[in-house]
């Protein structure tokens, strides 16, 4: 499923015009976003977690040149399902 | 604090001419599409912030860590997040 089937089911389940479905999920996935660069952290019941981690830098290799470059530090988005969604896509 | 529903409820009533009510079920009915796509087994992209994938883990012996017994972790299927350049990117840079 993309993002454009998403809208238009949602404007069918929540009875919303395509144009309103579509700023609905903009709107959503700007908050996820903000919640996960702000370092708060996002937490959905039923459906998981979405926070940051932390990657040291490091020692990294060019796998074309094999040339050594130094990897700085940096913040990577995670997404921890929940319990429900791990039940139901485990069960499918 | 960490952002709920809550949050993205108000973020919708102040961008939209909706009530609290309706704001409610749209947050609740995204989540809701999301996980039962998951849930047939289908992957859900979306651009701009990431992708939700199914990945199938075969058996693998595990151990319990309490009583150091090992046990049978069975084939499960698992959701895993691939986040986007473009979250990536905002993500990398905040401290």
């Amino acid at each position: 499923m993309k993002k454009t089937e998403l809208i238009l089911n949602l404007s069918e389940s929540a009875n919303l015009s395509k144009i309103d479905a579509k700023i609905a999920v903009e709107v959503i996935l700007q908050e996820l976003t903000q919640g996960i660069v702000s370092g708060q952290g996002v937490e959905i019941r039923g459906f998981g977690g979405f926070y940051k981690k932390y990657r040291k830098a490091r020692q990294g290799i060019n796998p074309k040149t094999s040339e050594r470059t130094q990897v700085v530090e940096k913040f990577v988005p995670f997404f921890k399902p929940g319990k429900l969604l791990k039940e139901v896509v485990n069960k499918a | 604090m960490s952002i709920t529903k809550k949050e993205i409820v108000n973020a919708l009533v102040k961008s939209m001419d909706i009530t609290h009510v309706q704001a409610l079920s749209i947050a609740h009915d995204f989540f809701d599409q999301i996980k039962q796509m998951l849930a047939s087994g289908e992957s859900v992209k979306l651009s701009g912030f990431g992708n939700f994938v199914i990945r199938e883990k075969s058996a693998r012996p595990g151990r319990n860590p309490k009583t150091g017994e090992i046990v049978e972790i069975s084939a499960r299927k698992v959701v895993v997040f691939r986040s986007g350049p473009k979250l990536k990117l905002a993500t990398q840079k905040g401290k």
